[in-house]
């Protein structure tokens, strides 16, 4: 019951006039948008359209798909796997043990260069069902302590490795630094010794913002439970690019990460000595741990997933474009052909 | 007035407004009653200062209809937002956002949701602060009250208390519930225009007390002094019950001394009165009713479909709990690197089944992104545009009355799309409730010439009958198809435009009369062989009414505010005839009458003793007058079948000669009244009159009885005069309105008031019966038996509605067409449980179905059946107060903003001026909100599908441990921001045809009934489409990112670099993706699409340079890490074109080999064929139409059938009456 309304009869004569101003206001003012009368692209999909499109698709991805195949046919990648192989036969049933033990961990691996590798040659170690992105894991660190050396005690999230047993923040803390990889690799050719160099294996803003200058390792790896690598105290986390490297947390629990670049070209049938120390402890969950050395291309690694993509995507755009194009030329339907409609093709059907 | 009534009036319980004697002061027995429970209140005239303090506070005058008030507003508004059960989900989340069982930080939980509920509380909050600005216009009217010393001066309305003195003049509205003092009129009379509350418009006249008609001025209040004892505030506008302590005398007061509160004083100067009810104790707002709250069918199964989705989600939570269970037991304690078990127990490889409820919880969260928790706001926003684009639509806005379309309610936009069936009140909906006086018969003679609409029709229709013979007779039939259908519109359209023409060309229209018969006019009427009977039926129109004349100023003609249009034709006539009604008083009527013999009027004055009201029950009414020749008439005039009745022996003299002109009139489509008078002698009337008087003073609930029967005692030995005939004209456009919603496929269904024929007659006016059709009528036979025989009166009923069925069912003939047609009182016993299957069984299979006399209730009933009963959506469209009930109840409820009142438009979701917008609100805006909301609501669950499995996924290959491969931020930014957009632009301006298409092929609208756009099928296709683009998107970019470099430098993809590149495939897939949905794109839709794919790179350099800040590892992001990358993008490509290439292939397919209506008149339009082949566009565009049965495109349709003798013409033997009516008719 709406009192506010002002209400005029119909037959009242005096009401007339003045409601003749109110109803001027109630018209709607035309315009094209509250019309819906805009102006409109209606593309409509036409036999023309869908085989041209169909066809571009398929000649732009082709293209695609070839040249990634070939930029990935570059790629020389070259895998040693050797979690195995580096445990001394005699330990091989108990390689839990083995790794707690002290004896020395060096393994000697060789690895032939199948073909022509240019420099530069990037080194990764490869970690199998390894679960980086576990969420325990994930949450495990502090960038705020990784940043700033004020914010060493900003620890909060860096549980279980948050403080040493006497209460003392641990720089870098948390599950991450604490775990991380320390199997260390030294190649060599001919007996002479290839470099491998660590710079500038990390992302630039992760060493210029994410880790600091001023933030040196402390207090790290002391505690009871051993982990992985130790850090160089004296070096700022900012230059520890081994470190950025594996903050960088993996999306899969397979996951390569770079190691360092070998900057000589290697040559087809070249014997590389590799000098391994197999500190890393996989044996627990079955993990498997590879030497990787690759050259990139363009499109990065070795990766022939894509161009085999593209070229299936653009085969098949190509089959449907052809598909389409047949089915037009056997039962062409004219565009708009009215005996299509509902009420043409069912007659007297309600 | 008679069946030819408009209104079903609201009870009234004071048969007799114009009693001419006052009750006596009644005796102090009859007061008891107003003591005891509910007649409690008690008023203290002129001391309002009482009021103010225990007991007698009542409440304040001061109004709310808001919802809400600032203190209630947050808890009651929180509250509602949280009775939807996604909302409830998404709080708990929130909450749980907060402790360390969350995937995700606690600002990606809570902050979407409060968005979206915060937007919903805004738009509840706007609304309501609208209702109280509109409240506060209303508290803030100034009134002129009583202060002290007999001086008044100007008070708000809210400030207004019980017991003050109050004088209203002339236009305004009351202020509260008023006890009449006086007036400006010496006896203390008033007039009111109840439209506010009621919608008639017709003056009510109030009266005050004599011993209070001495206070009529200002200073005569100064020591004013009386009690009020009276019932408690009660809904009931039509009775008040009280007394009147003044000057220590008792007085009884009625409901005439009563005046409502939104109710406006007319034709009175100014009246005084004392405030009774205030604020929302008035019984304006004791009546107020909520409209019941409706939701749409396609809201309904959204729910469903929420449902499911959650029943998905709680089984995916439990797939990764189980996964979590083995990975945890099994593999957990040989991860040395995870140091389990932590201290909060989430991941406690001792106690696996409490971590795993925890993992329970977090998955819950994690994939919540499975319900799109911006879908209800996404959907609320775009139902807000879309009644706004209604309400602005010019072809809906009626230029006479300046009345736009109105959206009341924005939530049943989509069901506009759905109707199967409208209900449809006639007066006032159908036709204008505008009645021309257009014939009478006389003492067995029929005066006037005029044709009506429906003569006018009946004789277009066999021209054209005519015509068709002529060009189908070259058998050259299917080739001419569409210039014939073109042919019935132009001259349906000629006939009635010729006709307004008419009026026009005629020198003095003149509103309500358009008789034409010399032998009447001009007191031509004098020199006719009956002249005393026509005098005596002049005299009756001019004397048997209740309408008050008003005389305009300039002009000095009298207008008549009358109680229903039949009476105010009558009245135009009676002055037309030279009998003119110029003043009523409260015991007399005055009547100008010209004779030829004289060239002045003379001004005869009748004495009204009595006036018997009219009411739908006694269907007549009566006056008793005293001539000036002290001679006591009773005129009467009512329904014909109760006069006949009521007829003395001798005063049948015109009977049978009145009865063929009234079937004659009844044919044409007319409303008629039978006109009667007998004599009174003195002592036969004063017998009467103390009987009467005694009926009318009494208390009591036998009163009305009593009434009743006292009149009925008056009312018989009646004289017949004769018989008027009342055109109600058809609003514009009716016939053709309904001609296209026919082809629409929807189906019509009458109900109204009116009597059998009338009601059949409009019906074959607006095309909804035809010749030819099959009528099925029901009406109970047993008129005469008295209520004893229920159950025959059933069981015969029944027996038709079987034979009904029986008939439809032999029928072979498929163009064969049936119309039903049943009155009210059959209805009682069709409604009923064990009936109303059979009925609605017959109903259904019957093109037409028209119900007369129904009762608002019946309205109601009927709607429900058909709703219930069917499972069909309905749409009730009606103008007056009877027909609120069917429009609560229908899916849909319009109403027209005519010119009865408002309180069928306030019942009503939709408001539209005029009956012919119907077909656009429909075809147009119905049909077009249906599809959007439809393709909106799939698309919705496509995109939150194909975005929340993809972290389904990612948890698998994360450990089963809860980790999102997405940065919180763009989970968060995802439905709100990146997504939503578009999604309601498909839903605010997708058009698959525009306008002009949809009312040229009004078939297409069939695919919303049909629900062809969001039936599980197409549901379940677009949920299988979002599955296939998770898949699609996780595992290419999987691996194509695990573990190779990326980049020629090198590096590996972390899980931030994977993240952000499948983020952005899923930005582009489902962007692509509603590109390919729409079919429509103005400037608008391109902006937003590209818009969104461009923000959502915007918002990784921001957000990139920002990280730092947060503490996310997102830092630049795009441009250090992915930018450079040639992989990134040229897998954004690939992933893109591969999600959405099943999708393509699909609608190329479908539309070759299935193409919808749809389609085929895109391509029509695309290809301009409709501008080069104009031929061909006519001939589909009459094809799409081709189904109905009813309308006028079926009539001719019937028609040509039967040239082409096809048709074998076979008249069923049934015993019911189904005989074809045209033949009546010619």
């Amino acid at each position: 019951m709406n009192s506010g309304t002002p209400s005029s009869s119909a037959g009242a004569p005096g009401s007339a006039e003045s409601a003749a101003p109110r109803r001027n206001s109630k018209r709607p003012k035309y315009s094209r948008f509250t019309q819906q009368e805009l102006p409109a692209c209606k593309p409509i999909l036409t036999p023309k359209w869908v085989i041209s499109a169909f066809l571009l698709v398929s000649v732009v991805f082709i293209p695609i798909g070839v040249v990634s195949l070939f930029a990935s046919r570059d790629v020389v990648e070259i895998i040693d796997r050797y979690e195995t192989e580096c445990i001394p036969l005699d330990s091989r049933n108990n390689k839990t043990g083995f790794m707690w033990s002290n004896a020395d961990k060096t393994c000697n691996r060789i690895i032939t260069v199948t073909k022509h590798m240019k420099q530069p040659i990037y080194v990764y170690y490869q970690l199998d069902n390894f679960y980086q992105n576990h969420r325990r894991y994930v949450k495990s660190r502090s960038d705020q302590q990784l940043r700033n050396p004020g914010n060493e005690r900003d620890i909060s999230t860096c549980s279980p490795e948050d403080t040493t047993p006497e209460g003392l923040p641990i720089v870098p803390c948390g599950l991450i630094a604490w775990s991380m990889f320390n199997d260390t690799y030294s190649l060599s050719r001919n007996n002479q010794q290839l470099g491998i160099n660590k710079r500038g294996i990390s992302w630039q803003s992760d060493r210029d913002r994410k880790f600091g200058k001023g933030v040196f390792p402390k207090n790290f790896q002391n505690g009871t439970a051993p982990g992985g690598a130790k850090l160089n105290e004296s070096i700022p986390l900012s230059e520890q690019e081994d470190l950025i490297v594996w903050m960088r947390t993996a999306a899969l629990p397979t996951f390569r990460k770079l190691y360092g670049k070998i900057e000589v070209d290697l040559q087809a049938g070249d014997v590389i000595n590799v000098t391994l120390q197999n500190n890393y402890n996989t044996y627990n969950f079955n993990g498997k741990k590879k030497l990787v050395l690759s050259t990139t291309s363009w499109l990065g690694g070795k990766n022939d997933f894509m161009g085999i993509a593209y070229l299936t995507v653009g085969g098949l755009c190509f089959c449907l474009a052809m598909g389409f194009m047949l089915i037009y030329l056997i039962k062409p339907r004219q565009l708009g052909d009215p005996s299509y409609l509902s009420w043409n093709r069912n007659p007297g059907g309600h | 007035m008679a069946g030819g009534r408009i209104r079903a009036k609201l009870r009234r319980s004071n048969l007799y407004t114009f009693a001419c004697h006052r009750p006596h002061p009644t005796e102090e027995d009859k007061t008891d009653e107003i003591e005891g429970p509910g007649y409690s209140r008690i008023v203290h005239c002129n001391k309002p200062h009482i009021h103010e303090i225990k007991p007698l506070k009542y409440c304040t005058n001061y109004i709310s209809t808001t919802k809400y008030n600032f203190l209630t507003f947050l808890p009651k508004a929180i509250f509602e937002q949280f009775r939807r059960v996604a909302n409830l989900y998404f709080l708990l989340a929130a909450a749980l956002s907060l402790t360390p069982v969350s995937p995700f930080g606690p600002m990606s939980m809570i902050a979407p949701l409060a968005f979206v509920v915060g937007l919903s509380m805004a738009k509840e909050a706007l609304e309501d602060w609208r209702r109280f600005i509109q409240d506060m216009k209303v508290n803030l009217r100034k009134a002129s009250v009583h202060k002290e010393g007999g001086v008044f001066g100007l008070k708000p309305w809210m400030k207004l208390r019980v017991g003050d003195i109050v004088k209203v003049e002339k236009d305004q509205f009351f202020p509260a519930d008023l006890l009449l003092l006086s007036s400006s009129y010496e006896d203390g009379i008033c007039y009111v225009e109840t439209m506010n509350l009621d919608g008639e418009t017709n003056l009510k006249v109030k009266r005050a007390l004599e011993v209070t008609l001495s206070l009529d001025d200002d200073p005569t209040f100064e020591g004013f002094d009386a009690t009020i004892r009276c019932e408690d505030p009660n809904p009931n506008l039509y009775t008040f019950v009280g007394k009147l302590d003044y000057n220590s005398r008792v007085h009884p007061l009625d409901p005439n001394q009563i005046l409502l509160r939104d109710s406006k004083l007319r034709n009175t100067a100014y009246v005084y009165g004392v405030v009774i009810f205030t604020g929302h104790d008035s019984k304006v707002m004791q009546n107020a009713t909520k409209s019941p709250s409706k939701r749409s069918r396609i809201e309904k199964q959204m729910d469903k479909i929420i449902y499911i989705l959650f029943s998905f989600l709680v089984f995916i939570s439990f797939i990764s709990g189980v996964g979590f269970i083995v990975k945890t037991k099994n593999d957990l304690p040989h991860w040395w690197y995870l140091q389990v078990p932590d201290r909060e127990g989430l991941f406690d490889p001792n106690k696996p089944l409490q971590s795993a409820f925890y993992h329970l919880v977090t998955a819950l969260m994690l994939y919540g992104y499975l319900i799109p928790i911006s879908l209800y706001v996404s959907i609320e926003v775009v139902k807000v545009l879309q009644a706004i684009f209604i309400n602005q639509d010019l072809n809906m806005y009626d230029e006479e009355s300046g009345t736009p379309a109105q959206a009341r309610t924005s939530n049943l936009n989509e069901e506009l799309g759905q109707v199967d069936t409208i209900l449809s009140d006639k007066t006032g909906t159908l036709t204008c409730n505008q009645m021309d006086f257009l014939k009478c018969s006389i003492a067995g003679t029929a005066y006037g010439t005029r044709a009506s609409d429906v003569e006018l029709a009946a004789a277009k229709q066999m021209v054209m009958d005519m015509d068709g013979q002529g060009q189908n007779g070259n058998g050259n039939f299917s080739e001419k198809n569409g210039h014939e259908f073109a042919g019935p519109e132009i001259q349906l359209e000629t006939v009635i435009t010729s006709k307004d023409e008419d009026a026009i060309n005629n020198k003095n229209p003149i509103k309500g009369f358009s008789f034409e018969d010399s032998r009447l006019m001009n007191g031509n009427w004098f020199k006719e062989p009956n002249e005393n009977n026509i005098l005596l039926f002049f005299r009756i129109l001019s004397l048997c009414h209740t309408a008050i004349p008003e005389q305009n100023q300039e002009t000095g003609v009298f207008t008549y505010e009358a109680e229903s249009p039949d009476e105010g034709a009558f009245l135009v006539a009676a002055r037309e005839f030279g009998f003119e009604f110029c003043k009523r008083t409260q015991s007399s009527v005055f009547v100008r009458e010209k004779y030829p013999s004289s060239q002045e009027p003379t001004e005869r004055e009748f004495k009204v003793l009595a006036l018997l009201d009219f009411t739908s029950k006694r269907k007549r009414m009566s006056v008793i007058i005293r001539d000036e020749k002290d001679q006591i008439l009773l005129l009467c005039k009512g329904a014909d079948s109760i006069i006949f009745d009521r007829l003395s022996k001798n005063g049948r003299m015109y009977e049978e000669a009145t009865r063929k002109h009234l079937n004659e009139y009844g044919e044409a489509g007319l409303r008629t009244l039978a006109l009667a008078y007998k004599k009174l002698s003195e002592e036969e009337y004063s017998t009467w009159n103390d009987e009467f008087t005694k009926a009318k003073t009494s208390f009591g609930a036998d009163r009305e009885a009593n009434l009743e029967r006292v009149s009925d005692l008056m009312e018989k030995d009646l004289i017949l005069v004769g018989a008027t005939a009342v055109e109600d004209k058809l609003q514009k456009g009716v016939p053709q309105c309904i001609d296209k919603l026919a082809q629409a496929g929807l189906k019509i269904w009458v109900l109204t008031g009116d009597k059998m024929e009338t009601a059949i007659n409009i019906g074959f006016a607006c095309s909804l019966l035809r010749q030819g059709m099959r009528q099925i009528c029901i009406s109970s036979n047993l008129d005469a038996i008295v209520q004893d025989c229920r159950q025959a009166a059933k069981e015969d009923i029944l027996q038709q509605i079987t034979n009904g069925t029986e008939m439809i069912k032999v029928e072979k003939d498929p163009h064969a067409a049936f119309a039903l047609i049943i009155d009210g009182k059959t209805l009682t016993y069709a409604l009923e449980d064990d009936m109303k299957h059979h009925f609605l069984n017959l109903a259904i299979e019957c093109a037409s179905v028209i119900c007369c006399r129904v009762s608002p209730k019946q309205k109601a009933l009927v709607t429900r059946l058909v709703k219930e009963g069917t499972g069909k959506i309905t749409l009730a469209i009606g103008d007056g107060a009877n027909d609120v009930g069917m429009i609560q109840e229908a899916d849909i409820g319009v109403g027209i903003s005519g010119c009865e009142g408002m309180q069928a438009v306030m019942a009503s979701d939709f408001a539209i001026a005029e009956f012919q917008f119907l077909e656009r609100l429909l075809v147009v805006h119905g049909h077009w909100c249906y599809k959007r909301i439809a393709q909106m609501i799939c698309y919705f669950f496509y995109k939150n599908i194909a975005f929340g499995l993809t972290i389904f996924y990612f948890e698998a290959f994360a450990g089963f441990s809860g980790q999102s491969v997405y940065d919180d931020w763009y989970m968060l930014l995802f439905n709100v921001v990146l997504t939503s957009l578009p999604v309601i632009s498909l839903g605010v301006f997708e058009q698959d045809v525009d306008s002009e298409v949809c009312l040229q092929f009004p078939a297409l609208y069939q695919q919303g009934p049909k629900n062809l756009f969001f039936d599980w099928q197409r549901i379940f296709g677009w949920m299988a489409n979002g599955l296939y683009t998770s898949l699609v998107i996780f595992f290419l970019n999987i691996v194509i990112f695990y573990d190779q470099a990326f980049r020629l430098e090198g590096q590996t993809a972390d899980m931030v670099a994977v993240g952000t590149a499948m983020m952005t495939c899923v930005i582009w897939a489902v962007n692509v993706q509603i590109a390919l949905t729409m079919s429509h794109f103005t400037w608008i839709q391109h902006f937003l699409i590209s818009g969104s794919i461009t923000m959502w790179y915007l918002f990784l350099l921001v957000y990139g340079e920002m990280a730092y800040s947060l503490r996310v590892n997102a830092f630049r992001v795009l441009i250090e890490i992915l930018a450079p990358a040639p992989i990134y993008w040229s897998t954004t490509l690939l992933v893109t074109v591969l999600c959405n290439l099943p999708y393509l292939a699909h609608i190329s397919f479908q539309r070759s080999f299935k193409p919808l209506d749809h389609h085929i008149i895109q391509e029509i339009k695309y290809s301009r064929k409709d501008i080069e082949d104009g031929h061909m566009w006519s001939r589909e565009r009459s094809k799409a139409r081709q189904k109905t049965k009813i309308g006028f495109t079926a009539r001719v349709d019937a028609k040509i059938r039967q040239l082409k003798g096809r048709l074998q013409k076979k008249y069923s033997t049934m015993s019911t009456c189904h005989h074809p009516i045209g033949q009546q008719q010619t």
